[in-house]
């Protein structure tokens, strides 16, 4: 007994070095390069939410989409939507979308959803039910809503009409001309046109096209269900001002579903008819 | 029981430990026992090996991994319609199939599942808990792939003395993996897909290139220059997700003790080294020792062994057969 408190006697009265553990202090280097690492990785992640919160990028959804919030939530991120859709309007969004990256949207001016389809095939396609599985047919839905949004462009509204290809030789954009052919969608730009009033967002609406198939006893796929119950646009005219000019306006109506064909055919270099988004899905 | 917590805590970041005596069978104490006195040949042994080495599973893997990423892109491009979607989620021959972590990610965000998400997410565990686990990650996630290679470049580099390499504590994952689940069900956003190189490598093989890309090559790039593999090793929770299958896996690399060398090549190529410790002289506790669940089944240990001392082994099997 009191040959170990000798001992410990000796130990404590010798000088004190400072003894560096290269052992421990190796593990404490890599214990906070650890953290670090973990901070910057869930750190570069979060600022995904930044993109989002500001709305840089406010899109268009595919067809059947949740409310935003909720859409970003559900979306796997897979694209089985834009592989399904037969005129290629449905895309992925960058990393610039933060949150957002790999979500699908719809570019309605480069390339709307027409319905050509017919059966919603995104929705049906989607894994999550991001994309609403209680929606059926193109007029249930409500992507947004279109509007004038610069009525001093539209040539409707001088009174003008319309000849040549829609938005010229380049534009790629794809459009279901059912009487050319039903199952395949042409070029936009290989159809020619000449109107004596431009009602191009008029006979381009999914929803008046089905109207009129309706109307003369041939609904989409001969199934009813698929006649729209409202219209979605019509062109109203304008006051005359006396010149003789018969100006007409173009009237966004309750069953438009805002799928962006109007934006995309509008044939103004900047389209005077825009879709503003706006989504009404909602989850049970 | 011993395999799978050993198994567990492994995946959870511990570091391997020194077997007690009392684990230790008394067949194998009496290999170990035998082994001590023996020298090898280790020369002339590898030597033996050299002369029929070979990459065989090595090249089925890459094999399988870019035929996998291919069949996605040609399913798209031809409109054959095999494998229709991407990694996160797909539709085979008209099945539906989704990632684990993705669905988990999108459950814990959406707080909701529809039937065909559940189908899906059933369809994989399944295909994994049969296939290994982390067998996912070496055979078909395409962000390994372009990882092992930068993986070689960071090792030449080291070599050669440009750089010197830094490690992080394994424990890093699983802390990750709790945080990216809080965050998925806290915000309601799928906060991990932002920046998981599988899902953007994915997307970009199908659908095209993208900006994303530069955040995978900034990955790649940190992984030549800073950390081999970090973000296999101590972030991807994607393989933290199928780490949890492979514990419940029969399909497993298995390790004999008797004929092993113990001269260290397999430890050398494995990208996830921590699982071989059993390899190490004196350590294997059993004839037989099941590589834990950490292995993404790789099979490069398998190629490189030259006494054939791992081999892939799908428990129960031989008793079927």
């Amino acid at each position: 007994m009191t040959d170990s408190k000798d001992k410990q006697d000796k130990v404590a009265a010798k000088p004190v070095l400072p003894v560096v553990n290269k052992r421990k202090q190796q593990q404490r280097r890599q214990f906070l390069r650890s953290l670090m690492l973990a901070a910057g990785v869930v750190g570069i992640s979060t600022m995904g939410y930044i993109p989002v919160a500001r709305s840089w990028h406010p899109r268009l959804r595919p067809p059947g989409a949740l409310d935003e919030a909720e859409f970003l939530a559900s979306c796997i991120k897979c694209g089985q939507c834009v592989q399904v859709c037969p005129v290629e309007a449905i895309k992925l969004a960058d990393i610039m979308d933060g949150f957002g990256v790999g979500v699908p949207y719809v570019g309605a001016r480069d390339q709307a959803c027409d319905f050509s389809c017919d059966g919603l095939q995104c929705i049906l396609a989607c894994p999550t039910g991001a994309l609403s599985h209680d929606l059926n047919y193109p007029h249930e839905i409500r992507m947004g809503f279109a509007r004038l949004d610069r009525p001093d462009l539209c040539l409707a509204m001088h009174g003008a009409g319309f000849k040549g290809q829609i938005r010229g030789a380049d534009f790629t954009g794809l459009f279901r001309y059912s009487e050319i052919d039903r199952w395949k969608p042409q070029r936009v730009h290989e159809q020619q046109f000449d109107l004596e009033i431009c009602d191009l967002c008029i006979t381009h609406c999914p929803i008046e096209i089905r109207i009129a198939q309706c109307e003369a006893g041939e609904p989409p796929s001969g199934d009813v269900n698929q006649c729209p119950p409202k219209h979605a646009i019509e062109l109203r005219a304008e006051e005359d001002r006396g010149d003789g000019v018969m100006r007409m306006r173009p009237v966004v109506l309750d069953g438009c579903v805002g799928c962006g064909a109007c934006e995309m055919v509008c044939p103004t270099e900047q389209a005077a008819i825009v879709v503003d988004i706006e989504s009404t899905v909602q989850r049970a | 029981m011993n395999y799978f917590k050993e198994s567990l805590l492994q995946l959870l970041g511990k570091a391997p430990s020194k077997p007690k005596p009392e684990d230790f069978t008394p067949e194998v104490k009496k290999i170990h026992l035998y082994k001590r006195g023996e020298k090898p040949n280790v020369a002339e042994i590898r030597a033996q090996h050299e002369a029929h080495s070979s990459h065989k599973w090595r090249n089925r893997r890459w094999l399988t991994l870019v035929a996998v990423n291919l069949l996605f892109v040609v399913s798209y491009q031809f409109d054959i319609q095999i494998l229709e979607g991407a990694l996160t989620a797909s539709r085979f021959i008209g099945f539906h199939m989704a990632d684990l972590n993705s669905a988990l990610q999108v459950m814990l965000a959406f707080k909701h599942m529809v039937l065909n998400l559940l189908i899906g997410t059933t369809t994989i565990l399944i295909l994994w808990l049969l296939l290994g686990g982390r067998t996912f990650c070496s055979w078909v996630c395409p962000y390994h792939l372009v990882a092992e290679w930068a993986d070689k470049l960071h090792l030449w580099l080291v070599k050669r003395k440009l750089i010197k390499g830094y490690d992080f504590h394994r424990g890093m994952r699983p802390a990750l993996y709790v945080v990216f689940a809080l965050l998925a069900l806290g915000t309601g956003y799928t906060v991990f897909e932002t920046v998981s190189p599988t899902g953007i490598l994915s997307r970009a093989i199908i659908y095209g290139a993208s900006l994303a890309l530069g955040w995978v090559a900034f990955l790649l790039l940190y992984e030549i220059f800073i950390s081999r593999r970090a973000w296999c090793r101590y972030i991807c929770p994607i393989g933290m997700t199928y780490g949890f299958v492979g514990l419940f896996s029969p399909l497993r690399v298995v390790y004999t003790t008797e004929s092993c060398m113990h001269e260290g090549d397999c430890r050398k190529v494995c990208l996830v080294p921590h699982v071989l410790e059993p390899v190490t002289k004196g350590r294997a506790t059993d004839v037989t020792v099941p590589i834990g669940a950490d292995c993404t089944r790789c099979g490069l240990c398998i190629d490189v062994c030259p006494t054939g001392s791992l081999r892939y082994e799908f428990k129960g099997l031989k008793k079927v057969l």
